[in-house]
């Protein structure tokens, strides 16, 4: 309501009027983009060459869209992001095969702890300026791995955590056979919408018009009377819920969880995802998700050394493209 | 546990540490100038060791490595200031860091393809293998020498920053670019020549290292985030935070190896967040 309001209080000039009469299709993507997103991811499965990339994509698309709350519309570059990922995988696979919690406990302890870690990380990291904010949450994200890699008793350490495989989901009487791989996509599937629900609420609210602000001018939106550490807190607790939500949909579906997901190699492919998509870009994420990974999938038949090619038009995305894939579509083509 | 022993871990820790204040500094003075995070800083050290390696078997003298491999990969920064990070100025602050992460990951992904994936060993020169009796106990020779390079490298910087007129040029600056423009200093050249002294400062560390660990692709990654945490606690663009700070490091993490073996890198990100915690901009770090 508080970005309309500004928005439509801009009668300034004639070129105003330009593209709001041109963007129909701007804003019907805008106003159906939890629709329109999740009907894209349905489909998603029946597009792409296997059912394994389909659940690759839903996944660490979520990822990047927790990320992107706090890169994107918040405006603060994480390079620790893999850590609240791990968390929730790691917290999911522990509660399953060590105390045998069920699947739907697991999954909200596995977002809970999460949460937690990026409140105690972002309550750190949040007190530095500028671009300390980057060198500190991967600093500290490192600190997770290293933690993780030696309580290898909880963790397994190097060689992951194994040995809590849910074979069926059982929701209100229906028992689903969660090994079938369509079955798996369409149950993670319900995750991913709660949580394309969940960001697009948290964009439309005053809440979302103050992160915005914040990203475009830090100095004035505390001269307007935000407080800003808070709001920044907030954005880096709900971005990290989400990174653990696709965390413990990662380890529900692979049964497994490497010690690399908490590597600073992962925080730095969440980067990758949400720029080459289209970082402040609602669907961007899940596109930057899929050019990845489809690129990792072709690029690694041709040659072992796939992260070169895959670099090296990181790079150029970087110099020409900023706005990414989905991005540059949204400015060039609908509008 | 004696004495001896301590002292030998202490003086391991500060041998370590001048790996890192050398590497730190190469990452403060290049944000100090130019406001620019590089973040391909690890894997440029990582090249620096293997350039040095390469050198050395070229010529079959560690010297000779020693020399040339911080100035061929200085050049190299050059180039990559010029064509990939100049475009860049007047953008968010951001893009620098994303542009040279994206550089990291490709400059390692060349080194495999070049060198292959497994680890060389980087053999001590001759002249510096052994240990030195210094009054106190024995003391590895070659942890010695990287010390004393480390000083005097410090020594020729503090002289070149403080003492010449390209220093004064290079401090007016980082304060204020656009008024060194308008009194018609070509700023760009200096920044371009930062840049390369930024970048040569790692490679030298590199190379320095290089003999005390085996050399690998993999081994700028953990160099990059000890230098990260190291200019975070000296404070990001302070010269004298960076020498501090890395020695603190450096001491810590030995001394810490010492005790509680499984702690040793811990000990640097909890004392990173000790600093966080008391003192957000780092102990040399100026206000904000």
């Amino acid at each position: 309501m508080e970005r309309d309001m500004t928005v439509k209080s801009i009668p300034l000039t004639t070129t105003s009027s330009g593209p709001r009469k041109a963007s129909d299709l701007a804003t019907a993507l805008t106003n159906w983009r939890v629709l329109l997103s999740i009907a894209a991811l349905c489909l998603l499965p029946w597009v792409l060459p296997s059912k394994a990339l389909a659940v690759n994509v839903l996944v660490y698309g979520v990822l990047a869209m927790g990320y992107n709350l706090l890169f994107g519309y918040t405006g603060l570059l994480s390079f620790g992001h893999a850590a609240f990922f791990g968390a929730g995988a790691y917290i999911t696979g522990i509660a399953i095969g060590q105390f045998g919690v069920p699947w739907y406990g697991a999954v909200l302890l596995g977002i809970i702890g999460g949460g937690l870690l990026a409140l105690a990380i972002g309550a750190l990291s949040i007190r530095t300026r500028g671009i300390y904010f980057s060198m500190v949450t991967l600093a500290l994200a490192q600190l997770v791995y290293h933690v993780a890699l030696q309580a290898s008793s909880w963790t397994g350490g190097e060689n992951g955590l194994r040995g809590f495989t849910v074979a069926k989901i059982d929701v209100a009487g229906f028992s689903i056979n969660f090994l079938d791989p369509v079955n798996k996509y369409y149950v993670l599937m319900v995750f991913a919408a709660l949580a394309l629900w969940f960001v697009s609420r948290v964009l439309n609210s005053p809440f979302g018009a103050a992160i915005e602000a914040i990203r475009e001018n830090e100095t004035r939106a505390r001269t307007c009377g935000y407080d800003v550490e808070r709001t920044k807190l907030i954005s880096f607790v709900l971005s990290g819920l989400i990174c653990a939500l696709a965390g413990t949909m990662s380890a529900l579906h692979l049964a497994f969880v490497p010690l690399d997901v908490l590597h600073y190699q992962t925080s730095g492919m969440i980067v990758m995802m949400t720029l080459l998509g289209g970082a402040s870009s609602f669907f961007g994420p899940f596109v930057g998700a899929l050019a990845f990974l489809l690129m990792e999938d072709v690029f690694s038949l041709w040659t072992s050394h796939w992260q070169i090619i895959v670099g090296s038009i990181f790079i150029l995305f970087v110099l020409f493209l900023p706005k990414g894939i989905w991005g540059t579509f949204l400015a060039r083509v609908v509008r | 546990m004696d004495a001896e022993l301590i002292l030998i871990q202490l003086f391991s820790g500060v041998a370590l540490g001048a790996i890192l204040v050398i590497t730190a500094l190469g990452l403060s003075i290049i944000f100090g100038m130019l406001g620019v995070v590089n973040f391909a800083h690890g894997a440029l050290f990582m090249i620096g060791a293997y350039a040095g390696l390469w050198v050395a078997s070229l010529t079959g003298s560690f010297w000779w490595g020693l020399l040339v491999a911080p100035v061929m990969i200085g050049l190299f920064g050059m180039v990559i200031e010029w064509l990939l990070v100049r475009p860049l100025y007047g953008r968010s602050v951001d893009d620098p860091l994303l542009l040279t992460f994206g550089l990291s990951y490709v400059l390692v992904e060349a080194v495999r393809i070049v060198f292959g994936n497994d680890g060389i060993p980087f053999p001590t020169p001759l002249q510096l293998t052994g240990v030195a009796n210094l009054g106190i106990g024995y003391f590895p020779v070659y942890r010695l020498f990287v010390i004393v390079v480390v000083a005097v490298v410090l020594l020729l910087l503090w002289l070149a920053l403080e003492k010449t007129k390209f220093g004064l040029i290079v401090r007016a600056g980082s304060r204020d670019p656009t008024i060194m423009r308008v009194l018609g200093v070509n700023i760009s050249r200096v920044w371009l020549l930062v840049f390369g002294v930024g970048v040569s400062l790692a490679a030298l560390g590199g190379v320095l290292a290089g003999p005390m660990r085996t050399v690998n692709p993999e081994m700028g990654s953990l160099v990059l985030i000890e230098a990260f945490v190291v200019t975070v606690i000296g404070g990001l663009g302070s010269l004298l935070g960076s020498v501090v700070a890395g020695l603190l490091v450096g001491v810590a993490i030995s001394m810490t190896a010492l005790f509680a073996p499984e702690m040793g890198t811990i000990v640097m990100f909890a004392l990173m967040a000790l600093v966080l915690l008391v003192r957000p901009r780092g102990l040399f770090g100026k206000a904000a």
